[in-house]
């Protein structure tokens, strides 16, 4: 453990210094050309409020199209990692993921249905938003109501079976829709993608990410308790069922944001966490830091290929198992074989 | 000799080595060797491509529709088909039909029009085993479209009305390819397709959704890899700058008008953004079927706006009148070319 702690400021310094030379990497390359030095000079004078003195469309691409794209890409990796690290940590399972209060599902049905009924993008996001939130009420207040003597599996169990109702609701939605149309366009909002970031949608989803991040960042160290049993947690004077609480709304709060923004995006979720503990140890405080930095990075780096390898988009949901299993397995192999 | 066509002689020498007066072999664009009865009074469309077929051809022996009409739908057709039952869909993207409720209603014949590929024509036999009913897949792409309109008048006995349709739509379609060859092909119009309601998924080069921009020859700007439907991203659209952009996404027509990322596309800036209409069958790409006719025009005159321009009240009242069996009122034409984004003027 001592030998944990002192590594964590060098994980968390060489993690910072990955993070920014991916983003000065992804912020260069793209499908529209642009030299590396002129995507610089676009964004810095829009940032002294100077004239680039770029074509129109070179401006329109860096600051309406590609910086958004990275920031939402860095955001939804951070909040993702964040969500399933305090998960993880609440619940005491490695397995569990930020969707295990069926947040995706709730998400996916509102999003399907919104799009069912042909609203626009804007409505379509805060469907998706609303519908989250709302399975996790519904699982939150399901649970208590059944809690009995281990409140946390009645959580999770009724979890599952929410998410797999709103699943089901989702597979009517589908069935639904109108075959031509409809379903294309729900199949490819459920796939997810950063394609469609714009200015305004960050404007909207930053902000309640920030708003359901701050409470965990403050309160790592009191969440870390959670890890313990109830006893010794409430013996160190831990309110834990308030305390819980709050961690389901923060971590619901920003999944719901990310997937209203993004699109359903798995792995990240369940598999940053673990990352970050194999690098710093179990400890919440250190593994949530951590887990912020390398679900941007991660999330950053993928997107960056989901975008420029083909003239089409490669989901991003489908990228990040395919780039992040054998990144993982690396990773598992070189801590557990040493 | 291909082997498909090898196919079609030993039938045709078959069928007429075969005394068979109450039934008729046929053999279906997929290769397949179907026993037709000898009279066909009632017809189930196995998807919406065919339903659009069989209606304009016979309508009295279409049996139902894959989908009920919605309520701004209905107005366009007579009443008595509008009435007809939702039977579901039978074809591969997904059935809904339940197979007995097929049965009761007791079809004749079952008819699918669309892909001929190897999925379809084995979804074609297991029903055809399941049902009894012979089942016959057509091949849907609008250059087989008037021939289809002969095959199946001859086959559901009214080959007076699927010759009419088919000089209809021959009559349309003939003289805008012959002045679209003239066109030099470095002068072909670029296009970008856009739909949901962002505007970011694009029908790939081949795809179905795209067949008319193909079609009429002019150059789809997403002609990398060959494929259906596909996320792209904003930066590869600004790449791509299209001169043109058809959609047929309200939502997205509207928002690409204050979206400044949108701005910086050659069609936004120049306001050449076009809604496809989609009452009571869409104009452009759904479903693939005849109904796609006023749209090829309307798309036309679009593309080479020097080449064409056409009457669209008259042309779509003699259209909904041959293949819907009903001429739209005034108001109903105005609606549809009414709505903002629609005409190409």
């Amino acid at each position: 453990m001592i030998l944990d702690r002192g590594r964590f400021p060098l994980w968390l310094a060489i993690a910072v210094a990955v993070l920014a030379a991916l983003a000065a990497w992804s912020f260069s390359v793209g499908r529209f050309p642009v030299a590396p030095g002129d995507a610089l000079r676009v964004l810095w004078s829009a940032l002294t409020g100077g004239e680039s003195g770029f074509a129109r469309n070179v401006e329109a691409v860096i600051l309406q199209v590609r910086a958004p794209r990275l920031v939402a890409a860095m955001a939804v990796g951070a909040a993702l990692a964040a969500s399933g690290a305090a998960y993880q940590n609440l619940f005491k399972n490695p397995l569990v993921s930020p969707d295990i209060l069926g947040v995706s599902a709730g998400c996916a049905l509102g999003a399907g249905l919104a799009i069912l009924y042909s609203l626009p993008v804007v409505a379509i996001q805060a469907f998706a938003f609303a519908g989250g939130l709302a399975a996790v009420a519904l699982v939150v207040a399901i649970g208590s109501w059944v809690r009995g003597r281990d409140p946390i599996l009645a959580l999770i169990l009724t979890g599952v079976v929410v998410g797999s109702l709103f699943g089901a609701g989702i597979a009517l939605v589908k069935y639904l829709a109108d075959p031509y149309n409809q379903l294309p366009a729900i199949t490819f909002w459920l796939l997810g993608s950063f394609g469609g970031a714009l200015p305004a949608d960050l404007a909207v989803a930053l902000p309640l990410i920030a708003l359901g991040l701050a409470p965990l960042v403050l309160l790592r160290w009191r969440i870390d308790l959670l890890a313990l049993s109830e006893d010794e947690a409430r013996s160190l004077g831990l309110d834990v069922a308030r305390l819980r609480l709050v961690v389901i709304v923060c971590a619901t709060l920003v999944t719901a944001s990310s997937v209203a923004l993004a699109g359903v995006i798995g792995w990240v979720g369940l598999v940053i966490p673990h990352a970050a503990r194999l690098l710093v140890g179990a400890a919440f405080a250190r593994v949530l830091p951590l887990s912020l930095v390398l679900g941007a990075a991660f999330m950053l780096a993928v997107d960056t290929l989901c975008r420029t390898v083909a003239a089409t988009e490669i989901p991003p949901g489908v990228a990040t198992a395919f780039v992040g299993t054998p990144v993982f397995i690396l990773l598992l192999a070189a801590t557990f074989r040493r | 000799m291909s082997r498909r066509s090898g196919l079609a002689l030993a039938a045709i020498l078959l069928a007429a080595a075969l005394p068979a007066p109450a039934s008729r072999l046929f053999v279906d664009d997929a290769g397949r060797q179907v026993t037709l009865p000898d009279h066909i009074g009632r017809v189930y469309a196995a998807g919406p491509p065919a339903s659009v077929f069989v209606f304009a051809i016979a309508p009295d022996k279409l049996i139902g529709w894959t989908r009920a009409f919605r309520a701004n739908e209905k107005p366009w057709i007579p009443e008595k088909y509008a009435d007809l039952p939702e039977l579901g869909r039978l074809t591969g993207r997904g059935g809904t039909a339940n197979v007995e409720v097929v049965l009761k209603a007791k079809p004749d014949l079952i008819v699918d029009v669309g892909s001929t590929a190897a999925t379809f024509a084995s979804l074609a036999d297991r029903v055809q085993k399941q049902t009894g009913i012979p089942y016959i897949l057509l091949d849907g792409r609008l250059a087989a479209t008037p021939q289809q309109f002969e095959r199946l008048g001859d086959l559901l006995g009214e080959p007076r009305a699927g010759r009419d349709l088919a000089a209809y739509w021959r009559s349309r379609v003939d003289p805008l390819l012959a002045k679209i060859a003239t066109v030099p092909h470095d002068k072909r119009p670029e296009v970008y397709y856009a739909r949901g309601p962002q505007g970011l998924v694009t029908g790939l080069r081949g795809s179905i959704n795209v067949e008319m921009i193909d079609f009429l020859g002019a150059r789809n700007v997403a002609d990398g890899e060959p494929g259906g439907l596909a996320q792209v991203g904003f930066e590869q659209v600004v790449l791509w700058d299209p001169p043109v952009i058809v959609t047929n996404d309200p939502n997205f027509m509207r928002d690409v008008w204050r979206s400044p990322a949108w701005q910086s596309v050659t069609a936004v800036r120049k306001k050449r953004v076009y809604l496809s209409p989609h009452l009571p069958f869409g104009w452009f790409d759904y479903p693939p079927g005849p109904n796609r006719l006023v749209g090829l025009m309307w798309l036309a005159e679009i593309l080479y706006p020097d080449l064409f321009r056409f009457d669209f009240a008259k042309e779509i009242t003699q259209f909904h009148e041959r293949f819907y069996h009903q001429a739209p009122t005034a108001a109903q034409v105005a609606d549809l070319l009414g709505e903002k984004g629609v005409s190409p003027r």
